[in-house]
């Protein structure tokens, strides 16, 4: 690339950045101000004295009234939620993902299509009868409407890790299963190990739309206990008439942490994962 | 091993999915086509009553708002963010220095829950003490109350899907680089422009992973759902952004009239599905598949 060119990709790019970037930055001198700083006109960016008591303020917030501390329950109830759904997830669809990619059955293809529809179901249409069904198994309000479906697998997560289980050469497989090893053994010890960077999109993906699923826990929770962030989010938002909008952020930073940092730990397999799966 | 076996086996692995698929998705979806020709609710025996919540629908005011504004977002959103992510990915595919920085910093937006990006926005398009008018106004202009605004808000919730675009960025960057580099070296020596080597090589080349990403999206968009009801409680103002789904919720959960929640369901699969048809349709002649 000539360098007029290669500068003026680096002038987009940067200029790009930081239009995305600012929000979170706003975010964050928001969250150390205080209250009285966060209603100027114009906006400051510095405050004046930059209040880290914040964090802790908004993790308490209305603990006394309630007499325990909601924002820990409300991330220990989100924690327990996402785990179950990311083993579930990771356990049910790659090994469905492998019978649709490496095993013969009738009806199959067939099958697999029917699953590729499904990805237009929207599901506002699935909540009223999935609602009663639960219901009826007297879940609501507890956690298994939130994660025991996770463990039936979804289309989209089948679809990707499929296509990538297409993509590993079958002579490894068939060697193992000459030397006698059973069908589970060669997907668990052979195939999977080869799948990481697949799994680890699926994993990622159950991770982050758990951690962050608003109608789920929305429907299906009753009591504050219970709640996750996100609807714990919205309560900090609605219960309180004026905003204390500094902690209110705080308590965003906080939410969103975890996934940075998952993220940031798993963004090179993450990457490579979503490059060489799929979407195709 | 012989296929008798191997379809046993098959079948073992497949029974999680089997079963969610009947007991998640198959079983949900006919319930719910049956129960939208009744008036079923929590507190009566359902009774068939034929197709009275469609018509219902037909001439239901705040129903014919929301559909509006939902298609209204849609078309806005989509196009905004395919766009967009497009261009992202093409800068993000140039190789120059500091790519990794680039890419987090693009990508970090969509890891963000989408109720925290709610009470972000909302202190972000605040009218009188949010960044955005602040820069409006710096830069001379007198700003909108976005959120107040009917005209306004329902752009607020566009752009806030715009910042959002980072997974099919991610995805449209993957495709990019499985674009064969020979094409781009016999389009140098015959001299050819950025925008011809794009117009002619490039957006060919990714018009399959396009077409999966606009229907992704525009399915993702007709059930928009956490931010609108986060960020505008009720659709306010005047119902500006009351969306189809918040509406859907409300029947099911608020007015608990099921039955009529149902046909609402069915009718926003129909629109999912008859876009998809359609947006397939129109990809036939333009999108470009790789003989293998």
């Amino acid at each position: 690339m000539r360098p007029s060119r290669v500068a003026l990709v680096h002038i987009a790019l940067v200029l790009l950045s930081v239009l995305f970037v600012l929000p979170f930055l706003w975010m964050l001198t928001t969250a150390v101000k205080p209250i009285g700083e966060t209603l100027t006109s114009p906006p400051r960016w510095i405050p004046s004295q930059v209040l880290w008591s914040n964090f802790p303020d908004a993790v308490f917030y209305g603990s006394k009234e309630l007499g325990y501390v909601p924002f820990l329950v409300y991330a220990r109830n989100t924690v327990i939620i996402t785990l179950l759904c990311v083993v579930g997830s990771v356990a049910s669809n790659t090994i469905v993902a492998y019978s649709f990619a490496r095993l013969r059955w009738p009806g199959r293809d067939l099958f697999f299509a029917a699953t590729l529809a499904t990805m237009m179901v929207p599901f506002p249409v699935l909540m009223v009868p999935i609602y009663g069904m639960f219901k009826e198994f007297g879940w609501i309000g507890s956690f298994k409407p939130l994660w025991v479906p996770a463990w039936f697998g979804s289309a989209f997560a089948i679809f990707l890790l499929r296509q990538f289980f297409r993509t590993i050469p079958n002579d490894l497989s068939e060697a193992a299963r000459i030397d006698g090893a059973s069908e589970f053994r060669v997907f668990a010890d052979i195939v999977l190990p080869l799948a990481r960077p697949a799994v680890t999109v699926i994993a990622l993906f159950t991770f982050m739309g758990t951690w962050n699923d608003f109608l789920g826990p929305l429907i299906f929770l009753t009591d504050q206990n219970t709640f996750t962030l996100s609807l714990g989010l919205q309560a900090y938002q609605t219960q309180h008439g004026g905003t204390p909008w500094n902690l209110l952020m705080a308590a965003s930073l906080l939410v969103i942490l975890p996934i940075v940092v998952v993220f940031f730990f798993a963004q090179k397999t993450f990457v490579h994962g979503i490059a060489t799966s799929g979407f195709k | 091993m012989n296929s008798r076996h191997e379809a046993r086996i098959g079948i073992l692995f497949a029974l999680p999915w089997i079963l969610g698929f009947v007991l998640l998705l198959a079983y949900p979806l006919v319930f719910s086509l049956v129960t939208s020709f009744t008036n079923f609710s929590v507190l009566r025996e359902p009774k068939w009553i034929g197709l009275s919540n469609y018509q219902e629908l037909m001439s239901d005011g705040v129903f014919l708002t929301a559909l509006q504004n939902t298609l209204l977002y849609t078309i806005g959103a989509v196009p905004l963010g395919t766009v967009l992510a497009i261009a992202l990915a093409m800068l993000l595919n140039a190789k120059v220095k500091g790519m990794a920085v680039y890419r987090t910093l693009l990508f970090l937006p969509t890891l963000v829950p989408m109720v925290a990006q709610a009470t972000l926005f909302l202190w972000v398009f605040n009218g009188d003490y949010g960044l955005l008018n602040a820069a409006l106004r710096g830069i001379g202009f007198s700003p909108p109350n976005w959120l107040g605004d009917p005209a306004w808000a329902k752009w607020t919730l566009i752009l806030i899907a715009a910042w959002g675009c980072g997974q099919a960025m991610l995805i449209y960057l993957a495709g990019l680089q499985d674009v064969p580099a020979n094409l781009y070296e016999a389009a140098d020596l015959d001299g050819a422009k950025l925008w011809h080597k794009t117009r002619h090589i490039t957006l060919p080349m990714i018009s399959p992973v396009i077409l999966f990403n606009v229907i992704m999206a525009i399915i993702g968009s007709i059930q928009v759902f956490a931010v609108p009801q986060v960020m505008f409680p009720g659709g306010a103002p005047a119902r500006s952004t009351y969306m189809f789904a918040m509406y859907l919720y409300d029947n099911a959960f608020l007015y608990q009239r099921m039955g009529y929640a149902s046909a609402m369901g069915w009718v926003m699969f129909l629109i999912i599905l008859a876009l998809t048809l359609a947006a397939l349709r129109l990809s036939e002649r333009h999108v470009h598949y790789e003989t293998q």
